[in-house]
């Protein structure tokens, strides 16, 4: 049976395709401004990776911010439901999943055959999201990419005052000219985003073991500091943006 | 790059007194995250004041500030009996006898610029936002303050001022340029709601309804602080904001009622709040001589 999941993000939209439960393709793309057009490029990418065609495709399945507006899938479900899945098929072990997108934080706390339990989320406010991190980049001229090696190599905690996005874009430009080592303001940053993640996780209670998705799993600063902020260790799968995709994937073979 | 959010500097000067006629000479410095402000009151009544951006060193700012209050009025700095230092940089103004809070000072400067009828006062700064409730004194019964969040301060219309290369001081009007009311951009977050008034410039919209859209948003957030506290008249408004009809027009509206006509300019109040708290000080600190 081949199946699809479409995660409509914020920022990018992730497909996997899934040949009986394996992942046989998967692909992402940059929201555009057309998310339809985003979406049908990232589907196609992904299908011609699993060398499907659409005709052999028996479901889909959308989730993510976006996902009423996924043109080829007949329903969707949840992020929350969609990362539970994604996460639980992985690692049968984890009992909460942080997932940090680019406009997005959440904490779910699951059960072993992937029900969730409690979930928390900040959607509203860029400082706990991968957002923030990017208009921090800005502000120090660092590459988005660089920022999290940037951040490891950093001698010194220093703490953020501010919590807003904006507010905290004047603080690092004032530290910068205040001469401060540019990696020790990366990793105040990575800091800051991470206790607001940390107290998501509090809201739901977490427990190991914690499987860290979305984008900033990427971010090796980012993942050092909320591990020290979780104090606990974290877990990581190989494709973490597109384990939401995946969950939906899992999701289409049920139905 | 055009700097859009650059706002005009000023400085004013009475031009019908002359200091020498007075005896108590005091002054006020507020040190705000966006701009200072250091005025000069000559036996309780406003004589100058300077406004400008504060820099990214707090005591250069408030040295500049005062220095550019100073300049042509044949005043030096020994010359101020007593100086009052407030705003977000409050402890960091050198010459400065006292510190103390925007919060004290703002109440106070508003009871000065719009009279002791004013109750509530809601001053919109750069990087704040808070609502003072005051007495005919001018002294504080209750206030709340957003200081976490950029939405519904100074800072955001600035983020909006350049992401639609538009000079701040022109955006409240262009906001009353369309056909009909928007409604309200649907993020409170400043970062958020710039990708989403992106997304709207795609579709065509015109950048007048943008900043409609971005108006009501920022007044209604502001309407949800003034809530808390409740709103009694007479109201007025201070702080950077309180320049921009946009903001006001659509806040007065969601709030039925209507802010005094500002007499002054609005971004002294603090400053001049702390130089009327001088002057208090410095009578006192002669009385005791």
């Amino acid at each position: 049976m081949i199946t699809a999941g479409i995660d409509m993000g914020a920022k990018t939209i992730k497909v996997v395709v899934l040949r009986d439960g394996d992942i046989v393709g998967k692909a992402k793309t940059v929201a555009g401004f057309e998310a339809r057009e985003s979406a049908e490029e990232a589907y196609a990418a992904a299908l011609e990776e699993a060398g499907v065609t659409t005709a052999e495709v028996e479901q889909i399945v959308a989730t993510g911010a976006g996902r009423k507006w996924a043109p080829q899938a007949a329903r969707d479900v949840s992020e929350v439901s969609g990362d539970a899945k994604g996460v639980i098929n992985l690692y049968p072990g984890a009992r909460t999943v942080i997932d940090v997108g680019a406009e997005e934080g959440r904490a779910i706390r699951c059960t072993e055959d992937g029900k969730v339990l409690d979930f928390a989320l900040n959607e509203k406010c860029a400082a706990g999201a991968g957002a923030f991190t990017e208009a921090m980049s800005r502000a120090l001229e660092v590459a988005i990419e660089e920022l999290g090696p940037m951040s490891l190599n950093s001698q010194n905690a220093i703490p953020m005052n501010a919590q807003c996005a904006v507010f905290a874009e004047s603080e690092v430009v004032s530290l910068l000219h205040a001469k401060t080592p540019k990696e020790d303001i990366a990793r105040a940053v990575h800091d800051a985003i991470a206790s607001r993640i940390v107290s998501l996780a509090r809201k739901v209670g977490f427990e190991p073991e914690v499987v860290l998705i979305g984008g900033l799993a990427r971010n090796v600063g980012f993942v050092d500091s909320l591990q020290r902020a979780l104090e606990c260790d974290v877990t990581i799968p190989e494709n973490p943006e597109h384990i939401g995709a995946y969950g939906a994937a899992l999701a289409a073979t049920e139905s | 790059m055009a700097e859009y959010w650059r706002w005009t500097e000023r400085r004013w000067q009475d031009p019908d007194r002359d200091w020498r006629d007075g005896e108590l000479i005091t002054a006020g410095v507020d040190v705000g995250s966006v701009s200072s402000q250091a005025v000069i009151v000559v036996d309780g009544e406003l004589y100058a004041f300077s406004s400008m951006r504060t820099g990214s060193d707090s005591p250069e700012s408030a040295k500049k500030a005062m220095d550019w209050a100073l300049e042509e009025t044949g005043l030096t700095l020994d010359d101020l009996g007593f100086v009052v230092g407030t705003g977000y940089g409050r402890v960091n103004v050198p010459f400065s006898n006292k510190a103390i809070t925007e919060i004290a000072c703002h109440a106070r400067g508003a009871n000065y610029m719009y009279g002791p009828t004013v109750r509530t006062v809601l001053d919109m700064g750069g990087q704040d936002c808070k609502v003072i409730r005051c007495d005919e004194r001018g002294k504080v019964n209750a206030f709340v303050m957003n200081d976490k969040c950029a939405a519904g301060t100074g800072r955001g219309m600035e983020v909006f001022a350049d992401l639609l290369a538009l000079p701040i001081e022109e955006v409240g009007e262009l906001s009353f340029q369309v056909e009909e009311e928007p409604p309200p951009v649907s993020c409170t977050c400043v970062v958020f709601a710039k990708s989403e008034a992106t997304a709207l410039l795609r579709e065509g919209w015109p950048k007048s309804k943008v900043l409609a859209a971005y108006c009501s948003a920022m007044a209604h957030r502001v309407s949800t602080l003034l809530e808390q506290v409740g709103v009694e008249e007479e109201f007025a408004i201070t702080g950077g904001i309180a320049k921009n009809a946009g903001v006001v027009k659509r806040l007065e509206a969601e709030i039925g009622v209507t802010a005094l006509e500002a007499k002054y300019d609005t971004q002294i109040a603090g400053g001049l709040g702390g130089a009327l708290f001088a002057q208090h000080l410095l009578k006192k600190k002669l009385a005791k001589n």
